[in-house]
């Protein structure tokens, strides 16, 4: 718990799956588990239905995007995932054990699910590497300076290293970024949740953020990835599920989806982005 | 200052270079920088009489007004005001200098007392634990209350009400006591609003933030949100303490503690004359000036930290 994994991969029953730590979700992950289910996931903001039936599994060390205009419900199926929303209707299982089950610890639940939003949200009243010990010592209650160890390392594995005492008003939004993926990864997560991450980014920076993204995934680790970023989802997804009005309309490899797709909204979608010349 | 002179040259040089019909280089940043310099020495200049004239007609209207004479004896006596503010046993007069002292305890002890009660309330009010609901009901009720009720009715209340209960270790406590009780009433209401409103400016994606990290509503609300919150407070925070600080006058109406106004008052009733009250606003502005100073520099040390604060070496 003390020395970062920078040699290994992340994720796995191993080291991302639930910890003994959380009371909740107990015991390693039997071999073969999916790291998420979702099953007829519903979720309504007063009248308006976001997410109408949502059924998803992701398999460990596996990648997912899910593509699909704004409003398709993509955040929103995020933010159930990570508890951040309640559903209505359906439920959400991690390493097989149901989330979303009245009396389950949601605090005990998040520590193994990072999420990485759109606009960064890191802490600004802190330096970078507090921002990244902040969870480790008040979460999982690791000493102080066995974090900031451990934060270091990450960092110098992401190349923030130089940046550690700086206020992230000072940093570029690609560098803000992937503090907010490092911040993500100190908690050891057994899945990354990333919202978009790179929307918020001027165009030149993209690409250290989505470096650093690739990286995750080459070393194993389980993503659900909400993106607008085609190319790249085209790249590093293992699996592409199309979200339309808040049901996925269309899911597969995404050689198929992005070349053959079946469903005719998809292939509206895709043309629009095509002709964006976004793809 | 810019440096002219060398910069004619370089000018020739770009006139060269111009297509015919621009405008010649430098003739918007030399005009710029002529005029800035200009406007620069004439608003100096206009400032500079503005102010003459503005402090000229101040004491033309202490000196030159029909009852001159009179307020000056009245208010700015220099031999009274400087028996006010050392005190006289012997004629019956108290320190206004001593009293302010007095002044300077009640505001620090209850300003400890303030920004903790008021800290407490507003986070009571903001915690959605159903356990609390009879507390978040109570804070509520209090800061209508005590928000309502002016200070000197929560004074006399308490200064003449908690002796007149007679319970034991309540009312047989000093004026000195009521009266920072009362300004701790009167005043957490206020400040918990203060605290409230700095919470909720706090985005919700801070809180999601914390939130997704694991943890607690309440540790949320202690390493992410307060910290903000605080920042963004401090100075209506100050505000209202530079307005406490003012206000601990009030707890002269019970009478037996002399503080800088019982004393003035006591002074003024003695001499016959209101100088005395002029000392103790001049000592009350002597707190409450650098105060205000001290929370300015607070601040941009702050902002400096935040935007300005790379370049650390490690």
């Amino acid at each position: 718990m003390s020395e970062p994994d920078v040699t290994s991969g992340f994720g796995g029953p191993q080291l991302g799956g639930p910890q003994p730590g959380g009371p909740q979700l107990g015991g390693p992950a039997p071999a073969g588990q999916e790291a998420v289910r979702l099953e007829d996931v519903h979720k309504s903001f007063g009248d308006l239905e976001v997410l109408r039936g949502i059924n998803l599994s992701v398999a460990p060390h596996k990648v997912i995007c899910l593509i699909g205009a704004s409003g398709s419900g993509k955040s929103t199926l995020l933010r159930c995932v990570n508890l951040l929303e309640p559903v209505n209707r359906g439920r959400i299982l991690l390493w097989g054990q149901d989330v979303t089950a009245p009396g389950v610890d949601e605090n005990a639940v998040r520590r193994h699910i990072g999420i990485v939003f759109q606009a960064f949200n890191l802490f600004p009243h802190m330096t970078v590497l507090r921002n990244i010990t902040l969870g480790p010592t008040r979460v999982l209650g690791v000493a102080r300076d066995e974090a900031e160890e451990a934060g270091h390392a990450l960092l110098v594995r992401f190349g923030l290293s130089e940046k550690q005492d700086d206020y992230p008003d000072r940093l570029s939004g690609g560098q803000q970024q992937r503090v907010a993926i490092v911040r993500a990864l100190a908690m050891k997560p057994g899945i990354m949740l990333l919202d978009e991450v790179t929307s918020a980014l001027d165009p030149e920076l993209v690409s250290e953020v989505l470096g650093v993204i690739r990286e995750l995934a080459a070393a194993g680790m389980t993503m659900l990835i909400a993106t607008h970023e085609m190319g790249f989802a085209r790249d590093i997804a293992d699996r592409v599920c199309f979200l339309d009005e808040g049901v996925i309309l269309e899911e597969g490899p995404p050689r198929q989806v992005f070349t053959a797709p079946v469903n005719g909204r998809t292939q509206q979608f895709l043309r629009r982005i095509v002709d964006a010349g976004r793809l | 200052m810019p440096v002219r002179g060398s910069r004619e040259g370089a000018d020739l040089d770009e006139q060269t270079l111009l297509a015919p019909g621009a405008p010649p280089p430098g003739s918007f940043a030399g005009n710029g920088r002529g005029s800035h310099l200009l406007g620069g020495q004439r608003a100096a200049a206009v400032s500079t009489v503005s102010t003459v004239v503005f402090i000229g007609a101040v004491i033309a209207l202490f000196v030159f007004a029909p009852g001159a004479a009179a307020v000056r004896h009245t208010f700015f006596n220099p031999q009274q005001m400087k028996q006010a503010f050392l005190g006289d046993p012997s004629k019956g007069l108290y320190s206004v200098g001593k009293g302010l002292i007095l002044n300077i305890e009640m505001f620090l002890i209850a300003e400890v007392l303030i920004l903790f009660c008021a800290l407490v309330i507003a986070v009571l009010r903001q915690l959605r634990n159903p356990v609390l609901f009879p507390f978040r009901m109570l804070a509520v009720v209090y800061t209508d209350v005590f928000r309502g009720v002016p200070l000197i009715i929560v004074i006399y209340g308490i200064g003449f009400g908690a002796p007149a209960l007679y319970i034991r270790g309540i009312s047989t406590q000093s004026d000195f006591v009521y009266g920072i009780a009362a300004l701790v009433l009167s005043y957490s209401a206020y400040v918990a609003e203060v605290y409230r409103a700095g919470i909720n400016s706090v985005h919700q994606s801070q809180v999601a933030a914390a939130r997704s990290l694991g943890l607690s509503q309440w540790k949320s609300l202690r390493f992410v949100v307060l910290p903000q919150a605080v920042r963004t407070v401090i100075p209506p925070l100050l505000n209202d303490f530079i307005s406490l600080q003012k206000d601990t006058a009030l707890v002269s109406t019970l009478g037996a503690v002399i503080e800088a106004n019982r004393a003035a008052q006591i002074d003024s009733s003695t001499l016959f004359v209101y100088s005395s009250y002029t000392v103790a606003a001049l000592l009350f502005l002597c707190l409450t000036i650098p105060l205000a100073r001290f929370t300015d520099r607070l601040i941009a040390r702050d902002v400096s930290r935040r935007l300005a604060g790379s370049g650390t070496v490690r």
